[in-house]
């Protein structure tokens, strides 16, 4: 018996302490760190529900361990025959009442925090932001309603203000996740609109992803909420609305690669308010965090990902060889100059791959 | 049978009296040995998952074979390992503990391990031409739009297993129903027969559900049909709602028969009559009723809305109560008793911690608000592990240990078990317990991969380590199982001061089960003629001729007609040559069905002298 005590000790020990090395995840990502309304109020009903779970788990423990020491067979008494009890209606009675009570408690906080999290109220006030949200294999687009602003894999939004978002899909089931901000919404194919708002405390760049099945590239298809002052989000508003997608890039490089760009790419993509098409809205690509969501972006890796999207991410929809090597380096340098704002992630506080703590 | 015996027939012989077998007991080996086969496949599946995550950007596997594996792991651990194991342990243990000699239909016995057995084997074909990859759920239109045969093939695979668990349940209702020896009221019953009671009439009113789901599903992707095709009017969150409907009751259906198999055990080497019988046949169909009407608590992100979400929440934490009722009653047998520290002891008194984590984590997850962090995140692999590994598949090694003798004449060795156990146990909770922090920290579940820099990197790591853990230990029993069948010796009828009835006959028992149906006069019934200081049973009726049903091979023959006419579906899309083959295959069952009407089978009987002689056992 006591070398069995020893092994579960030190297990949970061990537990502990990889718990403790690991710390809580990373300060833009981990749902343990809420930024945010409604990470903050889930964050509270985790609280709660651990709490409650932890109370019951040390009483079975101690009632437990209590047993197990005290009832062993003891040597010589082999031939022991117990009492053969019945039941206690009493300490059945308690145990069945007991825990009714728990999950009342836990009950109420969540019925309450189900239906905040559902309050569209806000959503017909003049100002209210809506923001349109499109999942697709793999790649998010972001329409800002009645801006005439469209983005993908970017959602610019502004701290302390509800932001709506009005979500489904172009193919498959995805479900839109920033856990340090807010919880998740499924997007569905067809009419069947969700909805659900962000509300980000500070400014910060916050790491999105999808966490329904869509298919090979599933893992990969990341995003980022760069949430910035109101002021500098109105700044980011006139900037992309005043963009020209005709506009002449400085260097002859760009230029070329904007006439090849314009060639090979704008049946499926679109620069300045265009809605989605079967591939990203690249306006303001210069500023992006990430290349297809999860590369650097430098020059190099925006070659690779044009000449072969399909070793990127597997099952995407972007052929592959559609101009050479040559070809897409100029187009690269088309797109990487594309900064059509000066509000940028970095002054939102920084790319998104700091704040690493492990 | 000894196995004596089958080598003195040969080998042929002893494959020809398994493929022909209507005895419970030896389907109960069948089930037994192919679910175990599975386990093994799907164990692999998970380490080859494991593998893969075992540090960040690792490129082992490629997406889509991940996307494959984390398929056919799933579906292969749910539908091919842990419900042919628990069928295995319904065949081997039900009818001898209520004292009857067999099944209500022997016939359709061995014609749903049949089907499950083909069905299982279509799945893993899969395997060989590409298999699918929407996940165990399946969902639309992931699924419905996947190219290749991968769906198709879970489709086929699943409707035709799925025909012989139903198979099965009908059966075991109508057995516990009708054929309890005299005196076993439904309130004398061994607690482990309660379960599959209930889990039976789980079985019953879930599988139609995925019945009609996959049918469904097969005529949008093999006939052009779109009930799940949002362009031509269809719904996809229809998908959803059938598969969990079925979903969720199944994993009751998987657990219920664990929790019995814990109450026989906890009761046996306690010395104790199990604590608050009553209660806990309450709960076990309060547990099964609930299960039932909480399924949309899979789909809290699917956008319901805030009504549909709290009373399901409500509804879910409502299961707690319950299970709660069972924990307590669980320790409260132990309280007071004298307790054995066995091998299937041991894995049950570790289910009790490590369960109790996961049916709190179920209630945490039953906070609908907080789900919509939870959803589709390590939080959940790591609960549904906690629950189904440490509720299920403790349950199944402890009734393993527990009941082998019974099964095989022989008993497990405690030392190789006890080592299977603790190399099993710490790395189970090495595997899972970090991965419900994994999941909070942002890892979403089914990721083929994680990015370095995320605070991931560690506690994957842990996890793979964990794993490999358990497979020494599952490798372990391995040993164990085949040392044993080897090197035991026999076992006595009752190893270990049992107290049901099939304690109370010679392991194995004789293929008549009973020589004399038992009188039952209590609760434990033998337990009761024990302290009243008799050897075995008191019978209720005198020494007379026994009627068995015959071997048939018919079964075997309605399956492969099934499992052929199966590949003539999937394949049929591609070109219509292949229609023939449905029509061979169905021509096949459809025949063998035939023959069975048509043909008079009434059995054999066993001679009153024989059995007095001995003959048969
Ligand atoms: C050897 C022990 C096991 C290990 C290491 C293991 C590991 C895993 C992993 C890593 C996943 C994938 C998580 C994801 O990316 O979504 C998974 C999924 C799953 N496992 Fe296990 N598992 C084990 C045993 C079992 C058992 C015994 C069962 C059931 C009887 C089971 C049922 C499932 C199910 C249903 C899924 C979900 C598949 C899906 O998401 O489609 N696992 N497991
Ligand atoms: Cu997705």
């Amino acid at each position: 018996m006591r070398g069995w005590m020893r092994k579960f000790r030190s297990l949970i020990l061990f537990g502990a302490l990889t718990l403790i090395l690991s710390g809580c995840g990373v300060d833009n990502i981990s749902a343990l760190k809420p930024e945010g309304y409604g990470s903050d109020l889930i964050f509270d009903l985790m609280m709660i529900s651990i709490a409650i779970m932890l109370f019951v788990f040390v009483i079975v423990m101690a009632i437990y361990t209590f047993v197990l020491i005290r009832y062993r067979q003891k040597k010589g008494q082999e031939d022991f025959i117990p009492k053969q009890t019945e039941g206690n209606k009493a300490l059945e009675i308690i145990w069945t009442v007991i825990p009714i009570i728990l999950l009342l408690v836990l009950a109420v906080p969540t019925v309450q925090a189900t239906f905040d999290l559902a309050d569209k109220s806000g959503q017909t006030d003049e100002d209210a932001l809506t923001i349109e949200v499109t999942g697709n294999q793999y790649w998010w687009h972001f329409n800002y309603a009645g801006q005439e602003i469209s983005t993908s894999q970017d959602l610019y939004i502004p701290t302390g203000e509800r932001v709506y978002l009005d979500m489904k899909s172009s193919d498959v089931i995805h479900s839109f996740w920033v856990p340090s901000i807010a919880g998740k919404m499924d997007t569905n194919p067809g009419e069947n609109v969700n909805t659900m708002y962000l509300e980000a405390y500070e400014e910060g760049v916050y790491w999105g992803q999808c966490a329904e099945l869509c298919g090979p590239s599933h893992s990969l298809m990341d995003f980022k909420v760069i949430a910035v002052s109101p002021e500098k989000f109105d700044q980011w508003k006139e900037d992309m609305q005043n963009i020209d997608p005709e506009a002449q890039p400085e260097t002859a490089s760009a230029q070329e690669g904007q006439e090849l760009f314009q060639n090979n790419c704008m049946s499926c993509h679109a620069i300045g308010s265009a809605a989605a098409g079967v591939g990203p809205n690249l306006s303001n690509f210069g500023n992006r965090t990430m290349i297809a969501g999860i590369l650097d972006p430098t020059k190099e890796n925006l070659v690779d990902w044009i000449t072969n999207p399909d070793e990127i991410k597997p099952g995407n929809q972007m052929p592959a060889d559609l101009v050479s090597e040559e070809e897409a380096s100029k187009i690269a340098d088309y797109l990487l100059q594309l900064d059509h704002s000066e509000v940028t992630p970095e002054s939102a506080g920084g790319n998104s791959n700091e704040g690493n703590n492990e | 049978m000894s196995t004596a015996v089958a080598q003195n027939r040969g080998l042929g012989a002893a494959i020809w009296d398994y493929l022909t077998t209507v005895d419970h007991k030896k389907i109960a080996h069948l089930y037994l040995a192919s679910g175990g086969f599975f386990f093994l496949i799907g164990g692999l599946e998970a380490m080859i998952i494991r593998i893969q995550l075992m540090k960040p950007g690792n490129d082992f596997i490629s997406a889509g074979l991940y996307n494959e594996m984390i398929t056919m792991h799933g579906t292969t651990m749910i539908f091919l390992a842990a419900m042919p194991i628990i069928f295995a342990l319904m065949n081997a243990v039900v009818p001898l503990q209520i004292g009857a000699r067999d099944v209500a239909f022997p016939f359709l016995n061995s014609l749903g391990f049949w089907l499950f057995l083909f069905g299982g084997i279509i799945l893993n074909v899969s395997w060989f031409t590409g298999a699918p990859d929407a996940g165990w759920t399946n969902y639309a239109p992931l699924s419905t739009t996947s190219p290749g045969h991968g769906v198709d093939y879970y489709v086929m695979g699943l409707q035709i297993s799925g025909a012989g668990t139903l198979i099965g349940g009908i059966n075991f209702l109508v057995t516990i129903v009708n054929m309890r020896a005299p005196g076993m009221t439904f309130m004398r019953m061994p607690l482990f027969t309660w379960t599959v009671f209930v889990t039976s009439t789980l079985i019953l009113f879930a599988f139609p559900a995925l019945t009609v789901g996959l049918f469904l599903m097969m005529f949008d992707r093999m006939f052009g049909s779109a009930f799940f095709d949002i362009a031509l009017g269809g719904n996809a969150v229809i998908w959803e709602h059938l598969f969990w409907i079925f979903g969720h009751p199944e994993v009751y259906i998987l657990i219920l028969p664990a929790f019995g198999a814990f109450s026989e055990i906890f009761s046996t080497f306690s010395k104790k009559r199990l604590f608050g019988y009553s209660a806990m046949v309450f709960a076990t169909v309060l547990i099964g009723f609930l299960g039932f009407m909480v399924w949309a608590h899979h789909m809290f992100t699917v956008g319901l809305g805030p009504i549909a979400n709290s009373i399901f929440a409500v509804a879910t934490m409502a299961i707690a109560v319950p299970t709660g009722i069972k924990i307590f009653n669980w320790m409260f047998t132990m309280w007071g008793g004298s307790i054995r520290m066995t091998t299937s002891m041991l894995w049950s008194v570790a289910f009790i911690p490590t369960f109790t984590i996961g049916g709190m984590t179920g209630v945490m997850l039953a906070a609908a608000a907080a789900d919509y962090q939870y959803h589709d995140t390590y939080f959940v692999v790591a609960h549904f592990h906690y629950v189904i590994v440490g509720g299920l598949v403790f349950g199944i090694f402890a009734a393993l240990h527990y009941w082998w003798p019974k099964m095989f004449g022989r008993v497990l060795s405690e030392k190789l078990g006890k080592w299977t156990f603790w190399l099993f146990f710490i790395g189970f909770h090495l595997t899972f317990f970090i991965q419900h922090f994994l999941g909070l920290m942002g890892m979403p579940r089914r990721y083929w991969t994680f990015q370095d820099g995320q605070g991931l990197n560690t506690g994957n790591l842990i996890s793979t380590a964990g794993a490999f853990l358990m497979a020494i230990g599952t490798i372990i029993f391995l040993i164990n199982v085949i040392y044993v069948a080897v090197k035991g010796k026999q076992a006595s009828g009752d190893p270990w001061d049992g107290r049901t009835l099939e304690w109370s006959i010679p392991s194995p028992p004789p293929h008549y089960n009973f020589k004399q149906t038992p009188l039952v006069r209590g609760l434990d019934p033998l337990w009761v003629e024990k302290s009243e200081g008799k050897k075995g049973m008191t019978p209720a009726e005198p020494l007379g001729d026994i009627h068995m049903p015959n071997p048939s091979i018919l079964p075997f023959m309605m399956s492969l007609g099934l499992f052929i006419a199966g590949f003539g579906f999937i394949y049929q899309v591609d070109n219509k040559v292949w229609l023939a083959l449905v029509f061979i295959g169905m021509g096949i069952t459809f025949g063998s069905m035939l023959t069975r009407s048509l043909k008079d089978d009434i059995g054999h009987h066993i001679h009153k002298e024989d059995l007095e002689k001995g003959a048969g056992e």
